[in-house]
């Protein structure tokens, strides 16, 4: 039973490590769907929309982008590695936490044990 | 007006694509999430429970990674493939879509209105689309651990232009701006064929290094190699 505990955690701390850790070297480049969307467009320095005909440009702001964890940083912490990094931790548990919960109650019980 | 173009948000947006179309895909998106609920109760027993959470966790962590494809272009894992592997179709779309929905909802990256058109590409198409290859080719390939990867790398290919032909559908259908679709489908493919390579290299590696520690724990394993008769369905 030990034995077999470890992939566990080992799982979730690589996950925990990639998502606190390495997302801060991840490329800033708009991906293959954000490119596409602002093909088209010209762009200013601050990243507005300055001429040309693109998807990007009926684009709404997002319903919760006042959220706390919004664009994948934590509201209140200057240092970008940190809120970065615990962002990601945090955003790595909390789908543990939920994917993990709900597929535990939805599981096929074999045995009936109250 | 116009949203801030932030780099860190790697989903379709609010006004992409309009009202009703994305109205219509959110209703495609729940319909097809209760039957993989459905489904997927058959799958989860008391091993498959804690390694679809796990793979759900994973999931959001290797989507912060975006990767370099292109001078300006990064890309990023949607998932599917790697899901169907480890955790089986229904599951698997499971997965993706807690991932998405987190992150809708708490990172702001996917617009709530669009929720359903990115459920319907990344965790339904994407999904589907591997499903398919995962189990074609395992039946044709040599029962070798590189079989395994290599089925991971060209499903994850396969399945990743796929989803991204779902957005150009429902652009198709309710795109807010008057463009040239045979260019954006283009445009999509190409740039989602290299994306496709990067997230073949991830669930490739990913899924062997289950297979050598925890064999038992990987669904394609168990479930498509058997002597069983292989599932014909398809989720959504």
């Amino acid at each position: 039973m030990k034995k077999k505990t470890w992939f566990w955690f080992g799982g979730l701390f690589v996950a925990l490590l990639l998502a606190g850790v390495v997302s801060n070297f991840a490329s800033s480049s708009p991906d293959g769907l954000d490119a596409t969307a602002r093909e088209g467009c010209t762009f200013n320095a601050a990243g507005e929309i300055t001429g040309g005909t693109c998807m990007a440009q009926q684009e709404k702001d997002h319903q919760l982008a006042g959220s706390p964890l919004a664009d994948y940083g934590i509201k209140g912490i200057d240092n970008p590695y940190l809120s970065t990094g615990l962002a990601g931790v945090a955003g790595v548990l909390i789908t543990f936490a939920i994917g993990g919960g709900l597929f535990w109650v939805a599981r096929r019980r074999t045995h009936q044990d109250a | 007006m116009l949203a801030a173009m932030d780099t860190q948000a790697m989903h379709i947006a609010n006004g992409i694509v309009n009202g009703p179309v994305s109205a219509i895909f959110a209703v495609i998106a729940v319909a097809a999430l209760a039957y993989c609920v459905r489904r997927g109760r058959d799958d989860l027993d008391e091993r498959l429970a804690p390694m679809a959470g796990l793979v759900a966790a994973f999931i959001f962590a290797v989507q912060m990674l975006n990767f370099q494809v292109l001078p300006g272009i990064s890309g990023h894992l949607l998932g599917g493939t790697l899901a169907v592997i480890l955790v089986g179709p229904w599951v698997g779309a499971l997965c993706v879509s807690t991932v998405l929905i987190v992150q809708c909802l708490l990172f702001g990256d996917g617009g709530l209105t669009a929720l359903g058109l990115n459920i319907t590409n990344m965790a339904l198409i994407g999904t589907a689309a591997g499903y398919l290859l995962v189990v074609a080719l395992l039946k044709v390939l040599p029962k070798t651990p590189a079989s395994l990867s290599a089925t991971a790398l060209i499903a994850s290919i396969i399945s990743v232009v796929a989803a991204s032909q779902g957005f150009v559908l429902e652009y198709a259908l309710g795109g807010t701006t008057d463009l040239s679709l045979p260019t954006i489908s283009g445009t999509m493919a190409g740039v989602h064929i290299l994306i496709g390579i990067g997230e073949g290299l991830i669930a490739a590696t990913t899924v062997a290094t289950v297979a050598r520690v925890r064999p038992d724990l990987v669904y394609a394993l168990r479930r498509f190699r058997s002597a069983a008769p292989t599932p014909t369905e398809v989720p959504a």
